[in-house]
């Protein structure tokens, strides 16, 4: 047996446990090797859902059938839909920056439960693979939309079991995640690191954690549900039994909008960590931020209705929901004003992350005003189901949590793989990325406010132009994303040497060397009363 | 970790207690279904199950001789579960 000191001195890409290879990985339960098993196959699962979207903007090139059918075109973004929101931006930042980092922020050798850990992720991959299997086998791959809405999801004929249960097993890896992660914050914070001495992404985690725990039992409970009614004829939600289809949609977003906030809270959280460290500056109010993310954990899980304004719920229902979705935009903009106050008078040092963090903010505003045009009850009922819908929840989930994911992989890339990437490349696929972006999804707004419906494979000819413009924005993107994957391949294998703090954050996983040792820390780190996480003055 | 915490010990007879408890529970619950309750079939039903609920959480689970934090953390995730209940069903309860 290795002692103590020995396994420390190895760090942990290299260090040899007792298996090797391959083995060595996917057996491992340590928090960082099982976020960067998090990382592959998120960016994995990543890509086939950015080829599944590119070939759906490819087919809206021009009117009519252009490279594939109706059929095949509900198929393609029902898959693309499921893979985006429960492999990559639900798992995402917690699953893979929470991982690797959360310990080492809290002063940890690792998270509570590390076996637990584990499983979790092999439960992702099982349920991936279950998913995959109901597009490779049966009748035809679902064709729900990945919101499998009843009464249709328990009546097509397609492959929806493999699709429900996947995503079942899916939630299954996400609840054992957010209990690991609760239970690490709780009892594993090294001496001296208080609650209000947590870095702001940890705090994050922590109110995602929450949510994780809470809503995504609802879910998995609502999918059991549609099982039985497509096997046994339940009645529950079916109308022809005395069911109400209604009630699966509310069941469905009790989970789904809290959802969007496991996706976005830990994006906010990796923003507040960049912007103090590229501006050099205390973050502008940290407690305020810290309430803020508790008041958007708490608000976002009773917003669900704002989903269902046309779907024939009551009028009173109606009102609070859109009372309830305003009130929860307010904690929102008060992390935006945080960030910008940061900035302020701050020593800004211009590097990638910081350019994903700003080109966060400003997508992220955008979709957040967009998605008060939603809220109201009024004009959601002109632009409810068509494409301004579309480009609202993008530059909401892509626009926040998948640029946020970037700033995120960029800030820390030299700290978890212990080499620098080639910045010049780094910033040009981030302006690439950005500028196709904006030509994808902008022009959806416009095409949604004329009235083009979302989810048909064909349209008018007024909406033409348009759709050349996104098609074509989402060639450049596409572009952007190749510079950035094969920057950062490169440079996890062939990068310079990075120093253990290249930014000068003030955050604990800055003060260890890059990559990090297998148990993080030569000796359990003690926060003194003057110590914080933003102490730049 | 304080060693106090791992040394409280629960009397069986408390086990048993609130076992013989749960099965009456169980027991009465199956047998108010024979009694027509009308509107209220479902809300009795309730009603057995958050009793029952509430004494595994406080015996079987020892949130009674657990820290004052965890059980304001198990009463607030209660309430927010009463809360989604209740938006969800004034949906119900408006509609026309």
């Amino acid at each position: 047996m290795q002692t103590t000191s020995a396994v420390n001195g190895a760090n942990y890409l290299t260090y040899q446990g007792k298996y090797k290879g391959l083995l060595g990985w996917i057996f491992s339960t340590d928090h960082k090797r099982i976020g960067l098993l998090y990382l592959y196959s998120i960016a994995t699962m990543f890509t086939t859902g950015v080829l599944l979207g590119l070939a759906m903007k490819f087919e809206l090139l021009a009117p009519g059938k252009t490279i594939m059918e109706a059929q095949t075109y509900n198929a393609t973004f029902t898959v693309h839909g499921v893979i985006m929101i429960f492999m990559v931006v639900i798992p995402g930042l917690p699953a893979v920056f929470g991982n690797i980092l959360m310990p080492i922020m809290i002063g940890a050798k690792d998270v509570a439960f590390p076996k637990l850990n584990l499983l979790s992720w092999w439960l992702y991959v099982l349920g991936v693979m279950l998913v995959l299997a109901a597009l490779l086998f049966g009748n035809g791959s679902p064709d729900t939309g990945w919101t499998f809405y009843a009464p249709y999801s328990f009546k097509t004929g397609t492959n929806m079991l493999p699709a429900i249960f996947g995503a079942f097993v899916l939630g299954f890896s996400s609840i054992l995640t957010g209990l690991n992660f609760l239970v690490t914050i709780h009892r594993l914070r090294c001496p001296g690191m208080k609650w209000t001495k947590l870095p702001l992404f940890v705090w994050t985690l922590y109110g995602t954690a929450w949510i994780q725990l809470l809503a995504t039992p609802v879910v998995g409970i609502t999918l059991v549900l549609v099982a039985l009614e497509r096997i046994f004829g339940v009645g529950i939600f079916d109308p022809a039994l005395g069911g109400d289809p209604i009630l699966y949609q509310h069941l469905f977003w009790i989970y789904s909008h809290p959802a969007v906030y496991i996706m976005i809270l830990p994006a906010m959280g990796a923003i507040s960590e960049i912007i103090p460290t590229f501006s050099q500056k205390h973050i502008f109010g940290y407690k305020a931020i810290i309430a803020s993310t508790m008041a958007i954990a708490f608000v976002g899980y009773l917003v669900w209705g704002h989903h269902m304004y046309t779907a024939g719920m009551s009028g009173p229902a109606q009102y609070y929901f859109s009372l309830l979705t305003f009130i929860v935009a307010i904690p929102s903009a008060i992390k935006v004003f945080n960030w910008i106050s940061t900035m302020y008078k701050g020593s800004i040092n211009v590097q990638t992350p910081f350019y994903w963090a700003i080109s966060f903010i400003f997508v992220f505003m955008i979709g957040g005003l967009s998605g008060l045009v939603l809220g109201s009850l009024a004009t959601d009922v002109h632009v409810h189901d068509t494409a301004f819908v579309v480009a609202h929840f993008h530059y909401i989930v892509f626009g926040g949590t998948g640029f946020a994911f970037f700033a995120a992989l960029h800030y820390w890339f030299p700290k978890i793989f212990g080499r620098m990437y080639d910045k010049a490349w780094a910033n040009t696929g981030w302006l690439v990325f950005f500028i196709g972006f904006l030509a994808l999804y902008t022009p959806m707004f416009y095409l949604g406010l004329m009235g083009m419906p979302r989810r048909y494979y064909d349209y008018l000819e007024e909406f033409h132009s348009g759709n050349i413009l996104s098609t074509f924005g989402s060639w450049v993107m596409v572009t952007g994303f190749v510079i950035i994957i094969v920057n950062l391949i490169r440079s996890a294998r062939k990068g310079a040497p990075a120093e253990a703090n290249p930014w000068h954050g003030k955050t604990l996983e800055w003060t260890i060397p890059s990559p990090p040792p297998v148990l993080n820390f030569e000796t359990e780190p003690v926060i003194g009363e003057n110590d914080g996480p933003y102490n730049y003055e | 970790m304080s060693e106090e915490k791992h040394q409280h010990v629960v009397p069986y007879r408390v086990y048993v207690i609130i076992l013989i408890a749960l099965l009456i529970l169980t027991f009465s619950s199956v047998g108010i279904t024979s009694i027509e309750l009308g509107e209220y079939t479902v809300a009795a039903a309730l009603i057995f199950a958050v009793i029952k609920s509430f004494l595994v959480l406080t015996y079987f689970m020892h949130l009674k001789y657990d820290k004052l934090y965890i059980r304001v953390m198990v009463g607030f995730v209660f309430a927010l579960f009463l809360v989604v209940i209740i938006i969800t069903f004034l949906d119900y309860l408006f509609r026309t």
